[in-house]
């Protein structure tokens, strides 16, 4: 029998793994992509193995909704992801500090 | 309206009319039209004003107090254009639109070329506009029956004052020296707005009769400077007379007067001696009631006059402008009309306004003739000997000279005369003083008046007059120089008993019994006219007189050397006198340098530093270098917006699981 708190683990360690890709990522934009999709699958865990524990269904229909929504900006993101390449020719994080002050 | 009041119109607009055709017009209508239509409009104001004297010093017509328009009400206060005509200002007209015609006259002689100006520039319709403007003046604060209209007055005869001052506009003397009037007449105009503030302040009115009216109600109120109460009559009369002293340039607000005479000599005449420079005295006459409540503000007014006409006579000696000598013994009897105000002798400080006017107008237009003459030389040491080549000059200025030293018979004998009685019958503070230094003076001002007509006419003939043709002047010059001279000889003659008994100027001066010298003088020792001129001669200023000519006639004439021979064993004596007691230089290092480093320090550390520097760039830069600082900040990097938002996200959640446990 696999406890609640497994489940958990799984989702705060896939969590971590997603957060530390975004920081320590300096070349790939795609990578941060990535890892946001994964940081939204993490979230999903949680809501997925509360739902099954508390016999509320309610959760699974939410992730639906998340899993919908990550989908639709997983299309925006590579969209100007795209368009950032096209225009730099490269999608190097470290070289898009456009915003520097 | 009743005919009066139409000739008082007519009396105060004619000359108004004429400058501003004049001014308005002068290149259309040419130098012959400006002289005529001015010299037509200040006529016209004489002879009806002529009527008016008539009409109310011998037919004694009731004072006439009367508004003409109602400019504005405001807060109760009337603030209106009206006429009061009474023995006081039907005297000052007459004697105002008679000189200014004499003068008017009198400019078509010396304004005839300039070298200052081009023939073509209307510089000569300029100059007739002015003085006619200052007719309009003068007789607008003559005429005033309330402090609004006297202040409009007093300002405009400061402002045609400052124009023509400055009338040689392209010599920078000229133009310092008008400034100079005009900052010296501000001072004194100062004091003369707060007194009328404090009049409106109490009386709640600027009407001379309300005002008079309303003395005895408010004349134990006090007033708090800040330094605690003194009298409310005080006060304002004290600070009316610092606008008189302003304006009659007495000491210590003086300085101006001998820089005047910059300006072109008729102006000389008419202005800075006949008229404008006694509106103080007029002023200070006119509120005779209010200043005979105040026995602090009459000791003032006196010290302040005997002062000022025993020192500034004393400059009248060094001086070797023709004209500046003559300004000086304006100065000093300007101090003797002041000084007979202060002892209450209204009566006679008014009489010496009137023959001051006739005999020191006819001293300054013939010194004019003199100077036209000597092709506008003032300096007395190129002239001599030029009684043979202009007699009709030298004869009328022996008159005006032997008015102004006070000659008996002459009318300034009857004036000062009476005003040396008043002081030495006064028991006001510091009239024994008072009367030490106007005895004294009358010997200074026979010396210096008679060194300058001794050098002038009878001295060696100079280099210049034995090189050059001098002839008398034109006959527009030389007539109005005869008539002023009959006045200078005769006005004493009728005036004398009236102002003496007080009658002459009853229904405009009123004094209080205790304070009535002049009536203790008519009582006991007038005995008529020509018995004053008998006993004149044996009086000790007559002879005082006497000697200062005799002195001038053997120190200039007969032992010319002697002079210089004083000065040598004298030399600070004589250079404070050239110094002027060093008024000027005083002015200059306090006034002068003190408000322009004043200025400097509010120009380069007030603004420059402290507002610019600080306030308005320095709140500027402090932002500037906050957002320089802060915007390092923004790095651009999406990993450490991230970083920074789950970070914030973490102490936030951490704070929450805190606050709440």
């Amino acid at each position: 029998m696999i406890a609640l708190s497994d489940y958990l683990v799984f989702g705060a360690v896939l969590f971590m793994i997603s957060m530390a890709g975004i920081f320590l990522n300096r070349k790939n934009l795609v990578l941060i992509l990535m890892c946001v999709e994964l940081l939204l699958l993490a979230v999903n865990t949680n809501l997925v193995a509360f739902s099954h524990y508390l016999n509320d269904v309610q959760g699974q229909i939410f992730v639906f909704f998340i899993l919908t929504v990550a989908a639709a900006e997983a299309a925006i993101g590579l969209a100007i992801l795209v368009l950032v390449f096209r225009h730099r020719r490269q999608i190097n994080v470290d070289d898009l500090d456009e915003l520097k002050g | 309206m009743s005919t009066l009041h139409t000739v008082l119109t007519i009396i105060l607009i004619a000359p108004l009319i004429g400058s501003i055709i004049a001014g308005l017009f002068g290149r259309q209508i040419g130098r012959k039209g400006a002289h005529s239509v001015t010299i037509a409009g200040v006529a016209i104001s004489t002879v009806l004003s002529a009527w008016v004297f008539w009409l109310f010093i011998i037919q004694g017509h009731e004072p006439y107090n009367a508004p003409l328009y109602t400019w504005m009400v405001s807060d109760g206060i009337k603030f209106e254009i009206g006429y009061l005509v009474d023995s006081l200002s039907a005297t000052m007209m007459l004697v105002v639109t008679f000189v200014s015609l004499m003068v008017h006259i009198y400019t078509i002689g010396y304004m005839d070329h300039d070298a200052d100006y081009p023939h073509d520039n209307p510089y000569y319709q300029r100059f007739f506009s002015y003085i006619s403007l200052f007719t309009f003046s003068m007789l607008a604060l003559v005429l005033a029956n309330n402090f609004m209209q006297l202040f409009f007055g007093w300002e405009a005869v400061g402002l045609v004052s400052y124009l023509l001052i400055g009338f040689y506009m392209k010599r920078e003397s000229a133009i310092q020296a008008n400034l100079k009037a005009f900052l010296v007449n501000r001072v004194g105009d100062f004091g003369f707005v707060l007194g009328i503030a404090v009049i409106v302040l109490y009386f709640g009115t600027v009407d001379y009769a309300e005002f008079f009216a309303g003395l005895e109600q408010h004349r134990n109120d006090t007033i708090d400077f800040g330094w605690g109460p003194v009298s409310m009559i005080t006060a304002a009369t004290l600070l009316l007379f610092v606008g008189a002293m302003g304006k009659s340039a007495q000491m210590p607000l003086h300085v101006w007067l001998p820089e005047s005479m910059e300006g072109p000599t008729p102006i000389s005449a008419l202005i800075h001696a006949a008229t404008m420079v006694t509106a103080g005295i007029f002023m200070v006459a006119r509120f005779s009631p209010a200043y005979e409540l105040s026995e602090v503000a009459l000791s003032v007014v006196l010290l302040v006059g005997a002062i000022t006409a025993f020192m500034m006579g004393l400059l009248g000696l060094v001086q070797n402008d023709i004209k500046r000598v003559v300004a000086y013994s304006t100065l000093s009897q300007l101090g003797y009309m002041t000084a007979a105000l202060g002892v209450s002798a209204y009566a006679a400080g008014m009489f010496h306004v009137i023959t001051h006017a006739f005999f020191k107008a006819l001293l300054f237009l013939a010194a004019g003739s003199v100077i036209i003459a000597m092709h506008h030389d003032q300096d007395i040491r190129n002239m001599g000997g030029l009684k043979k080549y202009m007699p009709i000059t030298y004869w009328t200025m022996l008159i005006g000279a032997l008015a102004l030293i006070g000659f008996p018979g002459f009318s300034g004998f009857f004036s000062k005369d009476s005003i040396i009685m008043a002081t030495a019958e006064s028991e006001q503070f510091g009239a024994g003083f008072a009367h030490l230094l106007l005895v004294a003076g009358v010997f200074v001002t026979a010396l210096y008046t008679f060194r300058m007509f001794f050098i002038v006419f009878h001295g060696p003939e100079s280099e210049y007059v034995r090189t050059h043709e001098i002839h008398e002047s034109p006959r527009v010059v030389t007539i109005p120089l005869i008539l002023l001279s009959i006045p200078a000889v005769l006005v004493g003659w009728p005036l004398i008993e009236g102002v003496l008994s007080g009658s002459y100027f009853a229904d405009s001066i009123r004094v209080l019994p205790e304070h009535d010298v002049l009536r203790e003088i008519y009582e006991h020792d007038y005995h008529g006219a020509f018995n004053m001129v008998l006993h004149g001669l044996m009086s000790v200023p007559v002879w005082l007189s006497f000697a200062g000519v005799a002195t001038a006639w053997f120190l200039y004439l007969k032992r010319p050397d002697l002079p210089a021979k004083i000065q040598q064993a004298c030399m600070p004596c004589y250079r404070v006198l050239v110094a002027g007691y060093g008024f000027d230089r005083f002015n200059e290092i306090v006034f002068v340098n003190g408000s322009r480093r004043l200025g400097e320090f509010f120009w380069k550390v007030i603004d420059q530093t402290l507002i610019d520097g600080w306030l308005v760039n320095g709140t500027a830069n402090t932002v500037a270098a906050a957002a320089r600082n802060w915007r390092q900040m923004q790095t651009g990097y999406l990993y450490h917006y991230a970083f920074a938002m789950i970070f914030g996200l973490l102490i936030l959640l951490l704070w929450a699981v805190w606050a709440i446990k």
